[in-house]
């Protein structure tokens, strides 16, 4: 049943005089528009965009849509990534037109409900991160990490401190140094110990009063939890600088540790992660950051505040220390209004029963898979941990098993783990199963990748063999570019 | 718990297949004192029915655009959207996947992205685009970002006084800890006096906030003259009928893609469009995704240009953007497949047409004057000689009137003037009523 059909382009669709829609007459006296618009601003003929049909469009979006691996048809453990089930309950609630047809600028007065919502948000986020002073703009955990670090320098320019240095360690996410440099900062890499935690002596050497913020990812990307971390919060305190913690990773923790206790000054969630917004095939997400009093001032404006007179939710931009706005309106509301919903689904036994489960599971996995994979890091992990194929590599001669391994699940139907990453696990496949997958799947999973590692390595190397498409040439792509459709580009 | 599955039974069995003989064990490695050792304090779980009825408690208590005329514009649009779009980015094979890291099982989301991005070119006459960024907001300070790094000049950035002023704060924002001057002019006449061969980029929006037109193409040669790049941002909307910024002479477009088909959602989230010309590939910043072919020939499409982002580059990276806003450009595709060239230009011509009725019929009434004669597009400016504003507004809303948008929060200048969008929606019952209520 192969639909060959689905990999034309809508261009090639395209039949000129079909159109997809019918707008109403207009119902108001019509005048040129050359008599409301000079010419030389007018374009004469409209975009050249393909002409479709409706059933055209839905045919060719649909079978699009079934040349995806997705969360709701397959099991998808992509490590750092939290592909947990997305409740269908709050995708509907979101789409109510009580909480999706507003306008950002409709009175406070008509939004009362909106605004509470946001409002009990942000208080919720800082009883869950020990960090009370909330600012829900930023619409990704990268751009809550640029945020944070903007915060930070703000502070120390009222502070009158000269700091120019961002650092984290070399397990961290690439956007943490990206995030610096947009930041202003110059960044430096902290190395990782063997056993994958901080290098608290090589810390201590790079700490000066050029400090500004240290970053940590904990749990780490390992899946480990730093235990240094109250240590290496104190020296960095000692040193003048602030605790950035990356909330990638808070999955493993909730209702169990709070980054403000131990010793964070700021941090980013990622919604939709930990509180299952969905992925949205690569967006929107959204990246509220919570900071400590002292930080409060400096967050981006306009934050939910309470009135106790008026007893009526306001959008406060009093503060005339904050770095300003990071995003025009109020944020990604829409992945927030999920946010909420799930965290008010789950409670407080709840959120710690997600963490339980979730860390449960992965320790359920490494057990089954350290019996044929190498995983460098120890017995026990959190929410994920990170195994390697670099044992196969040495047996097989294959010069790239981490990816070939990936490949080859995907002819038995299961989404690949992260590959190469972090960069400082060789062969790297970084497994996070979450709390929403069953013992059964886990088991499959983990008997299938013991199938593959004992497969032939030309069975790997040509993987996967299932698929409609195989190993595209990724280098060709980026030698030269063919980043749009033209009549010519075949 | 909802979504989980393992019963007891099973717990006990994977504990024992781990070796732990508690669930608490696994958290052994998190130090006594750092843990919490106490429920938090949120809310009680809720049943899903529990849950429903809360939330629509929350939602009564919003007044929202379908039980009110919406004439509220300033950068968020009521444009009509058509079913497919919902039904189609409601399958959950796109909007429960992710990022296609690997790309034999991504065909869907990486076509649609290339298909995206050729839309976002046929639509603004760009050569390239990217697979969106957040909002148009941060679009638009990315984009001065990469004018900075291709013209390597770091000193200024100028930036139009018409331009959206939330946009203008958040380039403010961004640059405040980077040392580039941001300099705001209030129209194009003023560029003479502050281009000079240290400025990086000129950013100029057209429809500007106040809907008037710009003649982009005259300011392009101006700012092109002095070695700086001129960054644009548009109406997506307005370009089934204006001229496009590619043929304008414009160097990078930004756009809020709201319009072309996402619902207003309080704000967010919305699309961030960024096309550029083709030399500037290199330094645009977000995913960018391209053709190439696989092992047996077959034409298909990856992640490419990666050596840009921040997974490989880390802190040389062309930006820290790590998500583009997938679910959106395949909205935005989505709407501009279904409307197609006559659809966009009937809808342009629809928004124009019953723009220029409301500021006419409004303008005739004693009460307001226009302040500008420039063309406009969907969106005017209206004072009202009374200085009232706010009692305007709340009179409107009595009759479930969301009349426009008051200016003087963002311009002291113009704390009497009012800005009102008609989209195609609005129909010449809501506009005479509207023209009613305001002059009444």
């Amino acid at each position: 049943m192969r639909n060959n059909h689905a990999t034309q382009l809508i261009f090639e669709l395209s039949t000129t005089g079909r159109s997809g829609v019918v707008l109403p007459q207009c119902d108001v006296p019509v005048k040129q528009a050359e008599t409301l618009i000079p010419d030389s601003l007018l374009q004469l003929a409209p975009p050249p965009l393909p002409e479709v049909t409706e059933p055209e469009v839905i045919r060719h979006f649909t079978n699009l849509s079934t040349l995806n691996m997705s969360v709701d048809t397959h099991y998808y453990p992509l490590g750092s990534c939290t592909m947990k089930y997305n409740p269908k309950r709050n995708e509907r609630i979101a789409a109510w037109d009580g909480l999706a047809q507003l306008h950002p600028y409709q009175s406070e007065a008509s939004i009362q409900g909106m605004l509470q919502l946001l409002f009990e948000l942000q208080q919720m986020l800082g009883e869950i991160s020990g960090l009370p002073a909330v600012s829900l703009q930023p619409a990704a955990g990268a751009h809550g990490e640029l945020t944070a670090l903007m915060v930070a320098a703000a502070f120390f320019r009222q502070q009158s401190q000269h700091r120019t240095k961002v650092l984290a360690p070399d397990s961290a996410h690439g956007t943490n140094p990206a995030s610096a440099r947009m930041a202003g900062f110059d960044f430096v890499t902290i190395r990782s110990q063997a056993d994958g935690r901080v290098d608290v002596q090589h810390l201590k050497e790079n700490l000066g009063d050029d400090t500004a913020v240290f970053m940590i990812t904990n749990p780490s990307t390992l899946g480990l939890f730093d235990d240094q971390v109250q240590t290496i919060a104190d020296l960095v305190h000692d040193a003048g600088g602030l605790i950035y913690l990356d909330g990638a990773n808070m999955n493993a923790i909730l209702g169990i540790t709070r980054p403000g206790d131990f010793g964070a000054d700021m941090m980013h969630f990622n919604p939709h992660k930990t509180f299952s917004g969905p992925h949205g095939g690569g967006g929107p997400g959204a990246g509220p950051i919570c900071v400590t009093e002292t930080l409060r001032s400096f967050l981006p404006c306009p934050t939910v505040a309470f009135c106790d007179e008026s007893q009526m939710y306001f959008l406060d931009d009093r503060s005339e220390a904050s770095i300003g706005r990071v995003r025009s309106f109020f944020g990604n509301v829409g992945v927030l209004v999920r946010a909420y919903c799930y965290i008010r689904t789950h409670g407080p036994d709840g959120l710690k029963r997600v963490s339980e489960t979730a860390v449960l599971n992965a320790n359920y996995l490494l057990s089954q898979v350290k019996q044929f994979l190498d995983v460098p890091h120890g017995d026990r992990c959190m929410h994920e941990f990170v195994a390697s194929a670099s044992p196969i590599k040495e047996t097989t001669g294959l010069k790239q098993p981490a990816m070939d391994i990936a490949k080859r699940l995907l002819d038995y139907g299961f989404h690949p783990p992260t590959v190469y990453f972090p960069l400082t696990v060789p062969e790297g496949l970084m497994m996070e199963p979450t709390e929403t997958e069953s013992k059964q799947t886990l088991d499959a999973f983990a008997a299938t990748l013991r199938t593959i590692a004992e497969e032939p390595a030309e069975t790997l190397r040509h993987a996967p063999h299932t698929t409609k498409i195989r190993r595209p040439d990724e280098v060709m792509a980026a030698r030269k570019p063919i980043v749009k459709w033209t009549e010519t580009a075949d | 718990m909802p979504y989980t599955y393992n019963t007891p039974a099973q717990q006990k069995e994977m504990l024992e297949e781990i070796g732990a003989r508690s669930v608490d064990e696994l958290f052994d490695s998190i130090p006594d004192n750092m843990k919490l050792g106490r429920a938090l304090q949120i809310p009680p779980a809720l049943g899903e029915l529990e849950l429903t009825s809360h939330m629509q408690e929350l939602a009564r208590q919003n007044s929202n655009i379908t039980h009110n005329t919406c004439f509220l514009g300033a950068g968020s649009y009521d444009h009509f959207i058509p079913a497919v779009v919902d039904s189609l980015a409601s399958r959950g094979e796109f909007y429960t996947s992710y990022t296609p890291y690997q790309p034999e099982v991504s065909q869907g989301n990486l076509q649609v992205m290339f298909e995206y991005q050729t839309l976002i070119c046929q639509l603004t006459g760009m050569d390239v685009s990217n697979a969106s960024l957040y909002d148009g907001g941060s679009a638009a300070v990315e984009a001065m970002l990469m004018a900075i790094s291709i013209t390597r000049r770091n000193s200024r950035v100028v930036v139009l006084e018409s331009v959206h002023p939330e946009y203008r704060q958040i380039i403010k924002t961004y640059f405040a800890t980077l040392g580039t001057e941001v300099v705001t002019v209030a129209d194009s006449a003023h560029l003479p006096n502050v281009l000079d061969e240290n400025t990086a980029a000129v950013l100029i929006q057209s429809p500007n906030f106040f809907g008037n037109i710009e003649d982009v193409a005259a300011v392009a040669e101006q700012v092109h003259a002095s070695g700086a790049l001129l960054v644009c941002s548009v109406d997506p909307i307005s370009l089934g009928l204006l001229k496009r910024p590619g043929d304008a002479g414009v160097d990078i477009v930004v756009a809020e893609g709201q319009s072309l088909g996402t619902p207003l959602l309080y704000g967010g989230p919305y699309l961030g469009i960024m096309a550029c010309r083709e030399e500037f590939v290199r330094r645009l910043p977000g995913r960018i995704a391209g053709q190439t072919v696989d092992q047996e020939g077959n034409r298909c499409w990856v992640l490419t240009l990666q050596t840009r982002e921040q997974h490989i580059r880390r802190e040389k990276a062309t930006s820290n953007i790590c998500t583009n806003q997938g679910l959106f450009a395949l909205r935005a595709a989505i709407y501009l497949s279904v409307m197609g060239p006559q659809g966009m230009r009937d809808v342009a011509d629809l928004c124009l047409q019953k723009a220029h009725y409301a500021q006419q019929q409004l303008t005739n009434l004693d009460r307001f004057e226009t302040v500008s004669d420039l063309p406009f597009f969907k969106e005017f400016v209206i004072r009202d000689k009374q200085n009232d504003v706010a009692g305007l507004l709340e009179k409107a809303e009595d009759f479930n009137l969301l009349a426009g948008v008051a200016l003087g929060r963002w311009y002291p200048e113009l704390e009497d003037c009012l800005l009102i969008a008609v989209t195609e929606k609005r129909t010449v019952h809501e506009i005479d009523q509207l023209v009613e209520v305001l002059g009444s």
